[in-house]
């Protein structure tokens, strides 16, 4: 074990344990904005930065390993000075507008600049023109708003694999980038979206939710996709009774499945949900024509028409076919229901096609 | 006090490509030796000498091969000859005069740390000493001389910050040169994710005369902290802007006046930048400290690289120190914060002073970001960067005031 001092208190870690850690438990909670802990450690924000008494430098807190003796100060007046001038150098080259941001109530850089104090920066010179414009469906990529941190090429690469975006340029004049500067489309991309999931600001966002409420505003409903068996946790984001987006959910505990990763479909293929053309009723098939029903009259006649046919023509008659598009337990349920209520092993899947 | 001669002592007497050359000079002895040496002895021999790292930082070089776990099954010897630093040339003249020391001294740190591969990277814009180390390393291996120990040459395209030990190695494995964080430090995961020892050019080359004449003898040289010799190379207003071998206790007045031959065109001396680029601008009251790494921190400068940029009195240090600025805002790799950005932002408050625009509130910004740099920033590069403007702020602030509005 190691023991070291944070902010006066002494505490006790396993060797390994990373300062950022170690502060956590010492009740020490500190900004960051290029840490996320499903991804390689860059080190790079410098936001969490901390005093180590002794040391000519400040030290990164994400990367440091605590050692014996280590004295940390988390707050110390030489710590929110850089955080400080870190803020307005970010912000120096930030579009704010905040007012319409879809990240509004949602953003790191505001939460840090408000806790900081930070209201102008005293770095003012040339301002943002990093915007990219890049004519897809779904990723908004406002580099205006970008402050460099990296999770989206991370993400990018270790969780989708795509490898589609990284640095560019160098100095200030880095930015996020595709292979020669091109658009996602011609890119290794796959618009699963990781990138807008990790994003702690406003520089990618999801252009299917765009103006249809901002994220802090959205009433967030946990459900399972629809779309594959896979059973990936996602959150539905309602505002005023509609659904206006999908966001990930990158708690293990409600998210064990896909620990937050979506692909295209999940992630930005909800639009259907308010679709006029969708059924919204059972429909009963009268004399060739359809007809809407209620469900207890479409399921008691469905029971009906299948305890016919097995009296008739015993349980072999019947079959299910089910689908790829409902979850492994709805799946379990079919097989269940033909096996044990019906009596034959007719069951087939699509997936097997 | 004269040039005292040990890497240079041949200097355009042998060959550098011809391993024959060196060893008919005493060449590959120092080898020799080591090889018959139990590795902690030979790691103790040379922290003995007292060597300190050439490259910068000034690292006790035995010290650093120590850290270096001795069962690893792959180990790396990788020479640093980024040589980014403006103003340096001293690593290419130990190459062009030379290159065999620098190969035998490579070797040694083979044998001490258990590696039979080593790297040099070199500097992009040295195409002809890639050529050259190509064929020294040729020759040496033809002539048996390094044994089972095999050297690649790579070469950089240009980088500044590929200097940096782990932007380094960042490079030579094929990745965008960007500083890695440190720990773990490269001597327990460098390239390949393997122990890996970075050195100096200068540093290696010391190496063979180190073993032959002993630990003792190194250390008797220059100043006792950091002893042995220095190449400086000198460069600005100086009558002989040339490269010189000077014992570490060297005085840099005498550097200036003695070895350089004064300032040019009679003139009167302003100010020099030891170390290159980033480092501090020392102004003549304290030209009578020695170059040696302890002396040069205690007035606030460092020895660096051992570049010597002299300015005479006609020199304006804010365009100086704005040019400077906008190296820096070129060269940051972009990877943290307080660089990327500081960099840019310094660079545009150096210019608003530097064309007259510029406020006192503008000046205390600059000393506010440069000292968030200093501290906050990831690499070195970020680090030194503001020091060249810090140090000129301290000794020349009647020449910022007097552009102020
Ligand atoms: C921005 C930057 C540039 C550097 N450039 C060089 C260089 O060109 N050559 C060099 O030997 N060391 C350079 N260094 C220092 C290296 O990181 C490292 O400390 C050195 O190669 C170690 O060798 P030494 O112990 O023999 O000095 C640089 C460091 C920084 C931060
Ligand atoms: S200090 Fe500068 S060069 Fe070093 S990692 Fe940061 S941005 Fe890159």
């Amino acid at each position: 074990m190691i023991n070291l001092k944070i902010n006066g208190k002494e505490i006790q870690v396993p060797k390994g344990t990373m300062l950022l850690e170690a502060c956590r438990q010492a009740g020490a909670e500190l900004p960051t904005l290029c840490y996320d802990e499903d991804l390689r450690l860059a080190g790079s924000c410098r936001m969490c930065l901390v005093e180590a008494k002794g040391r000519p430098t400040l030290v990164a807190a994400c990367v440091m390993p605590a050692e014996n003796n280590m004295d940390i100060l988390t707050e110390s007046e030489d710590v929110v000075e850089a955080r400080k001038v870190i803020l307005e150098l970010l912000t120096a080259r930030h579009k704010f507008d905040c007012h319409v941001c879809e990240k509004d109530g949602n953003c790191k850089l505001q939460d840090y600049c408000y806790k900081y104090g930070v209201k102008e920066s005293s770095f003012a010179g040339e301002g943002p023109h990093f915007y990219k414009e890049d004519p897809n469906p779904f990723i908004e990529r406002d580099y205006d708003k970008c402050i460099m941190c990296t999770r989206c090429v991370r993400a990018c690469e270790e969780i989708t694999g795509a490898d589609a975006i990284n640095l560019e340029d160098r100095g200030h004049h880095a930015k996020i980038s595709t292979a020669f500067n091109g658009i996602l489309a011609d890119s290794t991309c796959v618009f699963c979206g990781q990138c807008v999931m990790v994003c702690p600001v406003g520089a990618l966002t999801s252009k299917v939710s765009a103006g249809k409420g901002k994220a802090a505003q959205n009433e967030k409903v946990l459900t399972t996709c629809t779309y594959c068996g896979t059973g990936c946790t996602l959150e539905l984001n309602v505002n005023e009774g509609k659904v206006v987006g999908v966001t990930s959910n990158r708690d293990r505990k409600y998210s064990p499945v896909n620990k937050g990763a979506l692909c295209v479909k999940g992630r930005f293929g909800w639009d259907f949900i308010h679709s006029p053309e969708r059924l919204t009723t059972p429909l009963i098939r009268e004399n060739g024509e359809l007809r809407p029903a209620s469900w207890e009259e479409a399921l008691s006649y469905a029971a009906d028409k299948l305890k016919g046919v097995k009296e008739k023509y015993g349980p072999d008659a019947l079959a299910m076919f089910t689908s790829a598009r409902v979850t492994n337990e709805e799946n379990y349920l079919a097989q269940k229901f033909m096996r044990a209520a019906i009596g034959t092993n007719n069951v087939d899947h699509c997936a097997r096609l | 006090m004269e040039e005292k001669r040990v890497l240079l002592e041949y200097a355009d007497q042998i060959n550098p490509e011809s391993a024959a050359d060196y060893i008919k000079v005493g060449g590959y002895k120092g080898l020799e030796k080591a090889r018959a040496m139990q590795k902690k002895d030979l790691i103790d021999e040379v922290k003995k000498s007292g060597l300190r790292g050439r490259g910068g930082a000034g690292f006790n070089a035995g010290m650093k091969w120590s850290f270096v776990p001795q069962d690893a099954p792959v180990k790396y010897v990788v020479c640093n000859l980024d040589e980014g630093e403006p103003g340096t040339y001293k690593d290419r003249i130990i190459c062009e005069k030379n290159a065999q020391a620098l190969l035998e001294g490579m070797a040694i740190c083979g044998a001490a740390i258990g590696s039979d591969q080593g790297y040099i990277y070199c500097r992009g814009e040295y195409p002809f000493v890639v050529e050259l180390l190509k064929n020294a390393v040729k020759s040496a291996k033809d002539a048996g001389a390094l044994g089972d120990f095999d050297i690649e040459v790579r070469m950089g395209a240009g980088a500044y910050v590929c200097g940096e030990e782990t932007a380094l190695i960042e490079s030579i494995e094929g990745h965008r040169g960007e500083p890695r964080f440190k720990p773990p430090f490269p001597g327990v995961a460098g390239l390949w994710a393997a122990p890996t020892v970075v050195n100096n050019v200068e540093t290696f080359a010391c190496l063979p005369y180190i073993l032959v004449n002993g630990a003792e003898w190194f250390a008797g040289i220059g100043a006792a902290k950091y002893p042995g010799t220095k190449v400086l190379t000198l460069t600005g207003d100086i009558n002989n802007p040339t490269y010189f071998e000077v014992p570490t206790d060297y005085k840099l007045r005498d550097v200036i006046y003695k070895l350089g031959g004064g300032i040019k065109n009679g003139k009167k001396f302003k100010a020099v930048q030891v170390g290159g680029t980033s480092g501090a601008f020392i102004p003549e009251e304290n030209l009578d400290t020695q170059i040696d790494f302890d002396s040069m921190g205690a007035i606030g400068a460092a020895l660096g690289s051992g570049a010597v940029l002299v300015l005479d009195e006609t020199r304006d240090i804010v365009d100086t120190v704005a040019r400077i600025t906008k190296f820096f805002e070129h060269e940051s790799c972009g990877k943290c914060n307080p660089c990327r950005e500081g960099t840019f932002r310094m660079c545009e408050m150096l210019h608003k002073v530097n064309e007259g625009k510029a406020s006192e509130k503008d000046l205390e910004n600059i000393l506010r970001l440069a000292k968030v740099m200093r501290k906050a920033s990831l690499c070195g590069l970020g680090q030194a960067a503001p020091i060249p403007v810090e140090s000129t702020i301290k000794h020349f602030k009647y020449e910022y005031m007097r552009k102020l509005v």
